[in-house]
């Protein structure tokens, strides 16, 4: 039995029928083929897989989509206006804030929540904002200079 | 892989609670899920009927009196918690906790209601509630009932909730005058689920007083958060000094029944509460006096 889902995706509104059980993670790769979102540990530990929902961070390998019915959604494909990238998008480019590539969606997820929530935060929130990410390529410390220069007003959005 | 299952999300208490009595046993709650989905995806839960009941805005509130104290519907999330300015009204140990449950993002979406009813032995704020003498409220379509926190988890991952029942509240009593209450976990991983947690509440007859009232809880010690009251007991009446609470932290550890897995050994657990008890203990007690 499929259920009704509607729900806003990187602005875009959509109305798609899911089983109960499908996560939200699979309606953004599956469903819409958003797959700049990655699908990683699957037991919300690793944060590979984290959107903004309602403004906040989540693990949307750990939500089912149905509870996500009516909210809005942010993944990584939402983040640039057209073909101007976001902020942190420039300053994770400018400063190497990524190896693999494959936490890199998630930190930008958390990172974007996060700075919207508190823009000017200490150095140690900008350590803890990124705690809920592994990045096995340990390359934390310049995703935290990154996401630092953001934070020093070194990148303005582009209009 | 996920089982399938039938999906309920009721948007109102009641509602719920017509489907609980309804689907009885072959049901389950879910809220925030943080914990429920990883069982489920798992195979260890497989329920027929899903009762989403993260929707039910009238469980999601945090209300804060002098002569009441502080209630807290179920579905109030962690960060939520974290984040009121109520909590600096002496329950600044519910933050401090809060805080360092779990990542952001679990916070952001995984409710307090849902973290008790998980019943896991490790769960963070079952311990500090229980110091600091909280209530639970529960409804079911028959009425409503009150049971004191410490009587809610049976065991590993049981709780008193009958299947028709839905825990709706938390109650926490104002808290008396030089009452001072803190709460440490050991974990490798920082906001990591605790190898062992420590809470503990000390009340003061005055300033610099005897002690007039102590609670010791002890998270992922035991199959569910138990009370150390025979380390207790010898702080009650007496003045604190450095080696009371090193002797209430040797009691404390010889009463706690903590099991071997991955994260820990047995013997290291009880090392572990011996010193945190100590440890924790003096910092509620620095709290009491600093009222």
């Amino acid at each position: 039995m499929s259920e009704e889902l509607r729900l806003t995706v990187n602005g875009q509104p959509y109305q798609i029928y899911v089983k109960p059980k499908t996560l939200l993670v699979e309606v953004l790769r599956k469903h819409l083929g958003l797959t700049g979102t990655k699908r990683s540990c699957d037991s919300g530990s690793c944060g590979a897989c984290t959107v903004v929902l309602n403004g906040m961070a989540v693990k949307s390998c750990s939500i089912l989509a149905l509870q996500a019915d009516g909210a809005e959604v942010i993944t990584i494909e939402g983040l640039a206006n057209g073909d101007k990238l976001h902020p942190l998008q420039r300053a994770f480019l400018d400063y190497g804030a990524y190896q693999c590539g494959f936490c890199t969606a998630g930190m930008l997820a958390s990172a974007k929540a996060f700075l919207d929530e508190n823009p000017n935060p200490t150095e140690q929130q900008i350590r803890e904002c990124i705690d809920g990410n592994i990045c096995r390529c340990t390359g934390y410390n310049s995703i935290i200079r990154a996401i630092t220069a953001v934070v020093n007003g070194d990148y303005k959005e582009e209009k | 892989m996920i089982k399938d299952f039938k999906y309920f999300a009721p948007k109102t208490l009641k509602e719920a609670l017509t489907l609980l009595d309804k689907y009885r046993d072959e049901n389950k709650v879910i809220a925030g899920g943080q914990s429920l989905l990883i069982l489920m995806r798992h195979g260890l839960v497989a329920p027929e009927y899903l009762i989403n009941i993260k929707g039910i805005s009238e469980l999601d509130y945090i209300k804060s009196d002098v002569k009441e104290g502080l209630k807290i519907g179920a579905l109030t999330t962690h960060r939520t918690i974290e984040k009121s300015p109520v909590m600096k009204n002496g329950y600044s140990v519910l933050a401090e906790m809060e805080q360092k449950l779990a990542s952001i993002q679990t916070r952001n979406w995984g409710t307090i209601g849902g973290n008790l009813c998980h019943a896991d032995p490790a769960g963070d704020p079952m311990p500090v509630l229980i110091a600091l003498k909280a209530t639970l409220k529960i409804a079911s379509s028959n009425g409503e009932r009150t049971m004191a926190a410490e009587d809610f988890c049976l065991d590993y991952f049981e709780t008193a909730l009958e299947p028709d029942e839905l825990l709706t509240e938390i109650q926490i009593p104002p808290v008396p005058p030089y009452t001072g209450t803190a709460y440490t976990k050991f974990n490798i991983i920082e906001n990591d689920t605790p190898t062992v947690g420590v809470a503990v509440s000390i009340t003061l007859a005055s300033k610099d007083g005897n002690c007039q009232d102590a609670r010791i809880v002890l998270g992922a010690a035991a199959p569910k958060p138990i009370r150390a009251q025979k380390a207790e007991e010898i702080l009650r009446g007496k003045k604190l000094t450095d080696s009371l609470l090193k002797e209430a932290g040797e009691i404390a550890s010889t009463e706690c029944e903590p099991i071997s897995d991955i994260h820990a050994s047995a013997e290291y657990r009880q090392e572990l509460v011996r010193v945190l008890v100590k440890r924790v203990a003096k910092e509620a007690l620095d709290r009491a006096q600093q009222y």
